[in-house]
């Protein structure tokens, strides 16, 4: 019942490679509908386990590529850690994946050329490389900083080397770059590269760092969060952070369709895992009634504080 | 495959159940809205809702705790936005009301009678009574008997009532016969069951909200048992039968304990486009069977029972 060209579809996809990238495996399928409607930022859900699974999650992974052999097929990387990721890692060719995609709001890009940094740490790298190929063919310049525990966790150095303008690589372990986390990096970067706008895909801790460093920069981030998701299409109600409207009010709303990209500005990264005194509908929250009878949230600020 | 609800007839017994459907909109980008027999609402209260802090899931063994927290945009904003969307898009609505008071119930089922086009009301239960001491309705039968009757009389007469109950009660039978004396159309069989998920690493509670409600197949055994003790004590009554439902073998299995129409909930998470899939399976199991009412084998569990003594 797909009711756009954008819309997501459920499919039936065959597996094509399940290959070891070090530390993570990448799982190729053939999709061509989730491909064709797929955008740089997107995500697909995976039903994991077979037909008669116990585990009745979704599991959420950010696309890493499409490409157009076979129709259509779509690619991501994940890090067997759980019994849902080493059941899709002993998976094999023509094997068949329940999948679900592609969901999400994408990330948006710049109209005119912009000096974009792409920052990814770990697999949750893997979203920006589409991205930069996009960027590229807008003729927005691209650099790559990539952070990881180790070595075998950075992935896509060799294609950000060859396609970007400039590649930066921090590990905690130093065993690949610099020694540190990837925020450490973060200000020289900005400078060297006279970074414009920042896309981020990385644990909330660091995309908080990154939205501290880049607002004393007056540099926009598009931030795409990793949060757990049970379902992916909006009804669980699980993957949900406070986020600040355009209209100042702030709500509690679902990474899976809401995001996950995010403007980065807008989320309230210290409060994520808590509900805001001043979110719309906390407990104590009361809507003030306007003449015209039309609802809004708490008020202004100073009524709210004062309340 | 028609069945009855209230003075609505739906064109198969499949509904889809509450707080796992969303709105609607999710699900009508997998499956036509129109099609599913009936879709009930997440639990509308009188306000926005922000709900609990995440984590808000776990997954268990065939089962998901869930703390949601009843988020929610009140029934103003579902009026506005929620209801028309549903109502344009064919969807027979059943909305389901929760609330912490009876009095609120009340006002509820009347702003819903107000509005066109509500097919039936379901009362969320298994919500705490800040008139007593935040006690769980649900598990109390003279409070749900209460709000029930509450409801029933703040609904206009031809919107049918249906209780959602909980199983974390000791005997489901005197809750449902409070219900259905306090003029409850019919009743929703069953609600989550509480439960917890402790993190062993972390040595915390997974969820935020510390309990749970447990959905999935691994609660079906205990939905079926409930659906048949209380098609046993009150087989006049409708019964949505719902818990663990992810197959057409299963809905059959509710339909034989005395259930007349089944709900899909968490399977819906695991498969969006569940509803359509499983009323498609039921009817071929119908069929296999040489069953061509679903009211002929509803209860047909306790005939054979019967005959056996």
């Amino acid at each position: 019942m797909a009711e756009s060209a954008s819309a997501p579809v459920q499919v039936r996809g065959t597996v094509l490679t399940v290959r070891r990238l070090d530390a993570y495996h990448a799982l190729t399928f053939v999709a061509p509908a989730i491909a064709t409607r797929f955008r740089p930022g997107q995500f697909v859900t995976i039903a994991v386990g077979g037909p008669s699974s116990s585990m009745l999650g979704r599991r959420a992974f950010a696309v890493h590529d499409v490409r157009p052999d076979h129709g259509g097929t779509v690619e991501f990387i994940f890090d067997a850690a759980g019994p849902g990721t080493r059941w899709l890692a002993s998976l094999r060719a023509r094997d068949v994946l329940d999948a679900v995609g592609p969901l999400g709001r994408p990330f948006p890009v710049p109209r005119e050329p912009s000096s974009c940094l792409l920052i990814g740490v770990g697999h949750g790298a893997s979203p920006l490389f589409s991205l930069a190929a996009k960027l590229r063919e807008r003729g927005s310049p691209v650099d790559f900083l990539l952070g990881a525990a180790s070595a075998d966790r950075v992935i896509g150095a060799l294609t950000a080397r060859r396609t970007a303008r400039s590649l930066t690589v921090t590990t905690t372990d130093g065993s690949l770059g610099t020694r540190g986390p990837a925020t450490a990096m973060l200000e020289q970067v900005i400078r060297e590269a006279r970074t414009e706008v920042i896309y981020a895909c990385a644990p909330i801790t660091v995309l908080r760092d990154v939205c501290l460093l880049a607002a004393r920069y007056e540099i926009p981030v598009q931030a795409c969060v990793d949060v757990p998701m049970a379902c992916g299409t909006g009804v669980c109600m699980g993957c949900v952070l406070p986020v600040t409207g355009n209209d100042g009010i702030t709500r509690i709303v679902r990474a899976c369709v809401d995001g996950p990209v995010f403007r980065g500005d807008l989320v309230r990264w210290d409060d994520i895992g808590t509900i805001p005194f001043d979110a719309l509908g906390a407990p104590g929250w009361k809507p003030v009634r306007v003449p015209g009878g039309t609802q809004v949230a708490g008020g202004t600020p100073e009524t709210r504080h004062a309340g | 495959m028609r069945a009855r609800l209230g003075h609505a007839e739906l064109p198969n017994p499949i509904v889809a159940a509450a707080g796992c459907a969303g709105a609607g909109r999710e699900l009508a980008q997998f499956v036509d809205v129109a099609k599913i027999g009936a879709l009930t609402t997440k639990s509308i209260m009188t306000e926005p809702r922000t709900g609990n802090p995440a984590p808000r899931l776990a997954e268990t063994p065939s089962g998901l705790l869930s703390s949601v927290g009843l988020q929610g945009p009140g029934i103003d904003g579902f009026l506005q936005r929620d209801l028309p969307w549903l109502l344009s898009r064919g969807a027979r609505v059943i909305v389901s009301v929760a609330a912490q008071t009876v009095r609120e119930y009340a006002a509820l089922a009347t702003r819903l009678s107000d509005a066109a086009g509500v097919t039936a009301i379901e009362v969320n239960l298994s919500c705490p009574n800040a008139e007593d001491a935040g006690r769980v309705f649900a598990l109390d039968a003279a409070a749900a008997g209460q709000v029930v009757a509450a409801v029933r009389s703040g609904a206009r007469y031809d919107i049918p009532v249906f209780a959602k109950l909980s199983p974390d009660v000791a005997d489901i039978v005197p809750v449902a016969s409070a219900c259905v004396s306090a003029g409850a159309d019919g009743l929703c069989l069953i609600n989550t069951m509480l439960g917890m998920s402790i993190d062993p690493i972390r040595m915390r509670p997974v969820l935020a909200g510390l309990f749970g409600g447990l959905s999935g197949p691994a609660i079906r055994p205990v939905a079926v048992r409930c659906v048949w003790q209380v098609h046993e004590a009150l087989p006049e009554i409708p019964i949505i039968g719902t818990g663990g439902v992810s197959s057409g073998r299963d809905a059959l299995e509710f339909l034989l304990a005395g259930a007349s129409m089944v709900g899909v909930g968490t399977e819906i998470l695991h498969d969006p486009s569940a509803c359509a899939r499983i009323q498609r399976e039921l009817e071929e199991e119908l069929a296999a069977m040489g069953v061509d009412r679903v009211a002929d084998i509803v209860g047909q569990a306790h005939a054979q029972r019967r005959l056996a003594r």
